[in-house]
């Protein structure tokens, strides 16, 4: 009963223009990057520069703001902007989890828990320890970071097929390979259910 | 075109802020919040290899990853309110000692 | 490429200006309607020169006018910035919900084959269902912001309602997915031209003559489901039956309670684009969106062998205009509701969302796996 073989054969040769954000973004940077007649600096790193910038921004008023709810709605920022950049890379079904999962139902629940336990009083900020924390992290991105300029990586990703983490792929990879996993999550998620209820309840 | 090694270094920037997070905050609920960073920042390492890989592996990884992170944003938040009702404060400091 | 883009503003514009609009004449059909339920006038006052235009310059020139032009009041002690955020949050996946949802079929313009539907997503209806989730954010942090314990208590109510009538929305739908196989509601929307006459396996050709003649649209296929569907989306819109999060006889007006002017506006707003987007998922699902019966690309065809041929414009013009007509039928509908039926008491919210739809929706998954098996 699948509803896909109804299309009239009239309309299956003739290319679809530009229907879904990915050709989008491509046709875009394709077009911006033909006019400016640059190579090293095209739409999609332009695109991708600007996302990585906005994220780093959220993610450093997560850790620094005072307000927990602020650090709360920093951070739905950032996972939003980390549900656009999947989308750019070729994952929308990932991408939109991304949005429905995480920034929809367990920031909720975050902001639900702070709002029942009601910080009042703004934390002080610390100023050695908190440079000094900050210095740590430093050193442990200088330290990752020459580890990722593989030179051997390959500079031009390889053609990804229209159906390339469409839902399609997805539920054949976690009903085939995985799915035991799959069995595996779904227990795991009961036991954090009845551990959370059990937890959180009141004593008498 | 955006080549592998800026989405890895983007990955391990989110994860040493994250980092700094767990480190310097007195606040439980924040730690937590760093915590989700951090997995977030170790999700869109797994999407960029699985583009460039061209494997759906990756995607597949990110799912679990994501209900893993469910479960455990769930459960931590649990205890943290099982915890304030005991302690009636959110700084990991007072929760140093045992009780006496 | 640059025509591409061009187009996809155009029919981003259209839809946009489409929704903005029927939200703002809903507001008005909202006080005639109920006027007339409750046997009296309604709102008729206002009017430029005289000219009064059948109530509709009340609505939409002297209500957005009466509310911008009010003082802005930021409650002192609250959070200034969030108390600025909130209204944006509610709006915002109101009306950006409507991108998935397919206005056409396909329009020929020279050899382009526009699709008229402004995102063509291979999500699909999930994106719908991330959209429903981010409008949680609205609730809480308007409650939130606003320190009041009035309005938090509506806040934190509205926002478990919205949370757990999202589960039985999603897990209504999944029976339609299974039986159209697709999760794109363009391609739903295509698989309702069928004739339930063409899908009926040959151990019930028996029942030809009776239900043969009917396009398989959802609501024939489905008919538990768009109950649910309905029931579980018109509780996320937080409509009456389903307002005790605003109510307005025992929570001061709930979580909008220290909004003034623009931003409850902007609340306002986001709620009566809400029911239009709740009207449209609900024709595109069950309905058979934009499908007139026996009407192809070519023109009719009808069971009985007769046909019509039509010109490709004037197939659009019925297309188009039929997904009108059952969009404004479905707003129609939920207001209807609204006046008709009293308010629900917070448990009883609960368990209903809990309790009965969670589990007739399971059920209904189900039956329908079995069902899809045994018609093969």
């Amino acid at each position: 009963m699948a509803g896909k073989d109804l299309t009239p054969p009239a309309t299956q040769g003739v290319a679809r223009p530009l229907e879904n954000p990915i050709q989008w973004f491509h046709a875009a940077s394709s077009v911006v990057s033909g006019k400016w007649q640059c190579r090293s600096m095209d739409m999609a790193s332009v695109i991708f520069y600007l996302l990585a910038t906005l994220l780093v921004i959220s993610s450093l008023l997560v850790v620094f703001l005072r307000n927990v709810v602020h650090c709360a709605m920093a951070l739905v920022t950032a996972l939003l902007i980390v549900a656009v950049l999947f989308v750019t890379l070729h994952a929308p079904m990932v991408g939109i989890l991304q949005v429905m999962v995480y920034a929809g139902a367990i920031m909720v629940l975050f902001l639900f828990v702070i709002m029942f336990l009601n910080p009042v009083e703004l934390e002080r900020r610390r100023g050695v320890w908190w440079g000094f924390g900050t210095i740590l992290a430093v050193m442990l991105a200088c330290v990752l970071t020459p580890m990722f300029i593989i030179d051997e990586s390959p500079a031009n990703p390889l053609a990804a097929t229209e159906s390339f983490g469409s839902p399609e792929m997805l539920a054949k990879s976690l009903f085939n390979e995985f799915v035991l996993p799959f069995e595996i999550a779904s227990v795991l998620l009961l036991v954090a259910i009845i551990g959370a209820v059990v937890l959180a309840k009141r004593e008498h | 075109m955006v080549a592998l090694h800026h989405y890895l270094i983007l990955s391990a920037v989110i994860f040493a802020i994250g980092v700094i997070g767990v480190l310097i905050r007195r606040n439980l609920i924040v730690v937590l919040m760093s915590i989700e960073l951090m997995l977030n920042a170790v999700n869109l390492t797994f999407i960029a290899f699985s583009r460039y890989l061209g494997s759906a592996d990756g995607q597949v990884s990110v799912f679990f990853v994501m209900a893993v992170a469910a479960a455990e944003a769930v459960i931590g938040l649990a205890i943290i309110i099982s915890v304030f009702r005991h302690r009636q404060s959110l700084d990991p400091q007072e929760m140093q000692l045992l009780k006496w | 490429m640059i025509v591409d883009l061009a187009i996809i503003t155009v029919k981003a514009a259209l839809v946009l200006f489409m929704v903005l609009n029927l939200a703002g004449i809903l507001g008005w059909i909202e006080r005639k309607g109920s006027a007339l339920i409750q046997d009296r006038i309604g709102a008729n006052r206002a009017s430029i020169f005289g000219f009064a235009g059948l109530g509709l310059v009340n609505t939409l020139i002297a209500d957005p006018l009466k509310f911008l032009t009010k003082e802005d009041f930021i409650p002192p002690a609250g959070d200034k910035f969030l108390h600025m955020l909130a209204p944006c949050m509610a709006l915002f996946p109101a009306l950006v919900t409507f991108a998935v949802i397919p206005f056409g079929d396909v329009l020929h313009l020279g050899d382009r084959v526009i699709n008229l539907q402004v995102a063509h997503l291979n999500v699909g209806i999930l994106y719908v269902f991330a959209m429903g989730s981010l409008g949680v954010y609205g609730i809480v942090i308007g409650a939130w912001a606003s320190n009041n314990k009035f309005s938090l208590l509506g806040g934190v109510r509205g926002s478990a309602q919205m949370i757990s009538y999202e589960i039985a929305m999603g897990l209504s739908v999944i029976g339609v997915l299974m039986i159209y196989g697709t999760l794109e509601l363009q391609e739903i929307v295509r698989g309702q031209a069928t004739l339930i006459g063409a899908l009926l396996p040959s151990w019930l050709s028996f029942m030809h003559p009776l239900i043969g003649w009917l396009p398989a649209w959802g609501i024939f296929l489905q008919p538990l489901a768009f109950l649910l569907f309905f029931t579980a989306a018109v509780a996320e819109t937080k409509r009456i039956p389903f307002d005790l999060p605003e109510g307005e006889s025992e929570l001061v007006a709930g979580y909008h309670v220290e909004y003034s002017g623009g931003k409850f506006l902007m609340f306002f707003a986001g709620e009566f684009a809400e029911i239009v987007t709740v009207a449209g998922l609900v024709t595109t699902l069950f309905f058979g969106g934009w499908q007139i019966p026996y009407l192809l690309r070519d023109g009719f065809h009808f069971p009985w062998g007769g046909q019509w041929l039509l010109p490709q414009i004037a197939v659009v013009f019925l297309q188009v205009g039929a997904f009108t007509v059952k969009v404004f039928f479905f707003c129609w509908l939920q207001i209807l509701l609204r006046w008709t039926v009293p308010r629900f008491r917070y448990d009883q919210v609960m368990r209903l969302g809990w309790k009965m739809l969670l589990p007739l929706a399971l059920m209904n998954i189900v039956v329908t796996a079995l069902w899809i098996v045994a018609w093969q």
